[in-house]
C-alpha cells in the first residue's frame, strides 16, 4: 500500500487547538508541505504572532519565536539579519498585521527584508472573541460593531496586498482564498513561490490568505466558506499583485 | 591597543560594544544618543556586523528580540522617551530570557521633556518599566572609561544570566569627551555556545523562544524560576565604590556623572578637615545595600544627590532602614547640581538646618537652594 496523503514532516503530530472548521489548519498544512517540498525544515525559523495562531509553534516542527502583538516582521528581521541562511517566515492574523502591526509590515516590505509573511485575513479578531478588525467588511456585524461596520463611524476595510504592492521593496505580494480545493491549490503554489523567492534572496514576500472564522462569524463551517466566497472575495480580489522588480 | 584616545562618550561606548563582540545593533534616532547609532552605522560593517535603522523604537527593540533569540550578540541604545516605547518588548525579552544590552542616555522627562542630562529614569530602569515580574541588571557608569569597561561585563552577564542588561547613562556622559583606553577586542570564537537559539533545527529538536504560559501553575513556576535567577544576580553582581569609608562620618550617595560632582565637593571638604565620604552604586540593580552596612556604624548621615526629584533615594532609605538620617538634593530637567549647591546642602545637613518631612528623610531641591 502506498500512502498518497500523509501528515507533512514539518507538522507535529498533535491535536490542534483551532476550532472545528477553521482554515488555519489548511494554511498550516500548505506552509508545512512547502517546507517539506523545498527541503528547508532544518533551516526554517517561524515567528508566531498574537492571535489564534499564537500557538503555531506547537504545530510546526521548526525553530520558532513568539512575537509581541504586531511585531512579527521586526522579530523576523532580527532573526534574518543574524541568520541570513535561515528561511524565516511570520504567520500573522489581520488584527496583528493590519492593525497594531501596520508600521512593522510596511517597513519590513520597504526594506525589502528577505522574509516571507503568511497573512491570514478572516475579517475579524478570533482569539479575543470576535471584535471588529481593520479588514472587517462594511456592514459586517462583530462584537464591537454590533450593528454592522458603518464607514461613517468605523471607516473602510484595509487592503493589505494592494497597499504593499505599491512598496518597491516588496518582491512578491499575492492574495488567495481557502474556500475550496481549487483555490487551496492556487494558494499552495503562491506560498511555495514566496518561499522560493526568499531562498533566491529576492526580498520581501507576502501571501494573504482569505480565511474563515466560523465560530466568531456565528456560522457552520460550510456556511462560513460560502460567506467567504460570496462576501470577502468580491471585496478582496484574488491574484498576484506584484512579482519582481526589486534589484 | 593600550593608548589613550580622546572620544565622545556615545562613540566610545559604541566602540567598546564592538570590542565586546557586539555584531548587531538596531536603533532609531533620538537625542542625545545619536552618535551611538551613527558610529554603529559606520563601523559595524567593517567587522562583519549588521546595523539596521528601524521605523520606531518599538520595532527596533523587537528586532533585538529576534536577533537575540537567533543567538546574536546584540545591542540597542536610545534615550528616555524611546526607552519608554521599548518597555513592552523589554518585558518580553526578560520573560523569554534573552541576552542583550540596552543603553539609555537619559534625558529630562516626563513626556517629551528635554534633551539635557537627567537621571529621572532610575525607577523605570530598576523597578521594572514594563509589565510583569522581571528585572534588568542596571549599570551606571560615572566616566566614559568605566562605561567602556562595563560594556564587556554587560554582554558577559547578559549571556550568563540570559537577561537584558541596561547601561544607564545620561546626556552628559554621552556628549562629553574624555580620554579612554579600550580593551583588546574579544575573541568571538571563545564565546560560550547558545544551544537554545533559533538557528534552524537541523539535527536536533526544535527550539522555541517565547514568554507565553497560559496555564497559571506553569506561569507561577516560570516566575519563581526567574526570581531564583534574580536572587543569584543579587548575590553575585552587586557593584559599588566607597570613598573614604574608613574615616568618613557624612556620606554622599550618588551614581553616574553626579557622583563625580559629589567627589569634587568631597575632596574640597576633606582638605578642610571635614570627614566626608561617598558611596557610589555602580550596579543600580541589584542595588548595593551592603555598601551601607560597611559604613553605617560610623555614619552620621547620608546625602543622596540625583538629577531627579528623588528616585534612588528610596533605595538608599531602604538600605539604611531608618538607622541614620537620609537627605536628598536634586535638580531636574537638564539642570545639573553645581558643586556649590551640593556643598551648601551637605553643610546644612551637617548643621541640622535642613527642614524635614520626617526625622530622617526629606526632599529639597530646586534652583533656589
Amino acid at each position: 500500500m502506498i500512502p498518497v496523503y500523509t501528515r507533512p514532516k514539518s507538522l507535529t503530530d498533535v491535536v490542534s487547538h483551532y476550532c472545528p472548521g477553521c482554515t488555519h489548519g489548511i494554511a498550516h498544512r500548505l506552509v508545512a508541505e512547502t517546507i517539506d517540498e523545498l527541503g528547508i525544515q532544518g533551516r526554517t525559523v517561524g515567528v508566531a504572532s498574537v492571535g489564534c495562531s499564537v500557538f503555531a509553534y506547537n504545530y510546526f516542527d521548526v525553530d520558532f519565536q513568539q512575537a509581541a502583538h504586531g511585531r512579527a516582521p521586526a522579530v523576523a528581521t532580527g532573526i534574518k539579519r543574524v541568520r541570513p541562511d535561515a528561511i524565516v517566515f511570520t504567520y500573522q492574523g489581520d488584527g496583528d498585521l493590519a492593525s497594531i502591526g501596520m508600521a512593522e509590515i510596511v517597513h519590513a516590505a520597504a526594506r525589502g527584508e528577505n522574509i516571507t509573511v503568511i497573512f491570514i485575513n478572516n475579517a475579524i479578531y478570533g482569539m479575543t472573541g470576535g471584535q471588529m478588525a481593520p479588514t472587517t467588511l462594511v456592514g459586517q456585524k462583530t462584537t464591537t460593531s454590533p450593528f454592522g461596520r458603518d464607514p461613517r463611524n468605523q471607516g473602510y476595510p484595509v487592503k493589505i496586498s494592494e497597499l504593499l504592492a505599491t512598496v518597491k521593496g516588496a518582491y512578491y505580494v499575492a492574495r488567495f482564498s481557502l474556500h475550496d480545493p481549487a483555490n487551496i491549490q492556487r494558494a499552495k503554489q503562491g506560498i511555495k513561490k514566496a518561499f522560493q523567492y526568499q531562498m533566491e534572496g529576492k526580498g520581501f514576500s507576502l501571501v494573504e490568505l482569505l480565511s474563515t472564522c466560523s465560530t466568531n462569524w456565528g456560522m457552520t463551517p460550510l456556511n462560513a466558506l460560502k460567506w467567504l466566497e460570496e462576501n470577502m472575495v468580491p471585496e478582496y480580489p484574488l491574484g498576484e499583485f506584484k512579482t519582481g522588480e526589486v534589484s | 591597543m593600550s593608548e589613550s584616545v580622546l572620544m565622545k562618550g556615545n562613540e566610545a561606548l559604541a566602540e567598546a560594544a564592538i570590542r565586546a563582540g557586539c555584531r548587531y545593533y538596531f536603533g532609531y534616532p533620538i537625542t542625545p544618543q545619536n552618535e551611538i547609532s551613527e558610529y554603529m552605522a559606520r563601523r559595524l560593517g567593517e567587522v562583519g556586523g549588521v546595523f539596521v535603522q528601524a521605523e520606531s523604537e518599538v520595532s527596533a527593540i523587537n528586532m533585538v528580540y529576534g536577533a537575540a533569540g537567533a543567538g546574536g550578540r546584540v545591542m540597542i541604545s536610545s534615550s528616555s522617551p524611546g526607552i519608554s516605547l521599548m518597555q513592552e518588548a523589554i518585558s518580553y525579552i526578560a520573560g523569554a530570557e534573552l541576552p542583550c544590552v540596552i543603553v539609555n542616555m537619559c534625558r529630562g522627562g516626563p513626556g517629551l521633556g528635554g534633551i539635557q542630562p537627567s537621571q529621572a529614569d532610575y525607577f523605570q530602569a530598576t523597578k521594572g518599566g514594563g509589565h510583569g515580574d522581571y528585572r534588568l541588571i542596571v549599570l551606571g557608569p560615572a566616566t566614559i572609561q568605566e562605561g567602556c569597561d562595563l560594556m564587556a561585563t554587560a554582554f558577559e552577564m547578559a549571556d550568563r544570566y540570559r537577561n537584558p542588561v541596561m547601561i544607564l547613562g545620561d546626556g552628559m556622559i554621552g556628549q562629553m569627551m574624555e580620554p579612554v583606553v579600550f580593551p583588546e577586542p574579544l575573541d568571538l570564537t571563545k564565546l560560550p555556545p547558545k544551544p537554545w537559539a533559533t538557528s534552524g533545527n537541523e539535527g536536533r529538536k526544535k527550539n522555541l523562544i517565547s514568554s507565553i504560559y497560559l496555564d497559571p501553575e506553569e506561569l507561577d513556576a516560570h516566575n519563581w524560576r526567574l526570581e531564583e535567577k534574580y536572587r543569584k544576580i543579587r548575590e553575585n553582581e552587586v557593584r559599588y565604590e566607597i570613598l573614604h569609608g574608613d574615616d568618613a562620618e557624612w556620606f554622599f550617595v550618588a551614581y553616574g556623572t553626579v557622583a563625580r560632582i559629589c567627589t569634587a565637593v568631597m575632596q574640597k571638604l576633606r582638605r578642610q578637615g571635614i570627614k566626608v565620604g561617598l558611596i557610589r552604586p555602580i550596579s543600580l540593580w541589584p542595588f548595593p545595600d551592603e555598601a551601607f552596612e560597611k559604613v553605617i556604624d560610623r555614619a552620621k548621615g547620608f546625602l543622596t544627590v540625583e538629577m531627579s526629584t528623588g528616585q534612588m533615594v528610596e533605595d538608599v532609605r531602604l538600605a539604611v532602614d531608618g538607622r541614620r538620617p537620609v537627605y536628598f538634593y536634586g535638580r531636574t530637567g537638564g539642570a545639573v547640581p553645581t558643586p556649590r549647591s551640593v556643598e551648601r546642602r551637605l553643610r546644612e545637613m551637617m548643621d541640622g538646618k535642613v527642614p524635614s518631612q520626617t526625622d530622617y528623610f526629606d526632599r529639597v531641591g530646586g534652583a533656589a537652594r
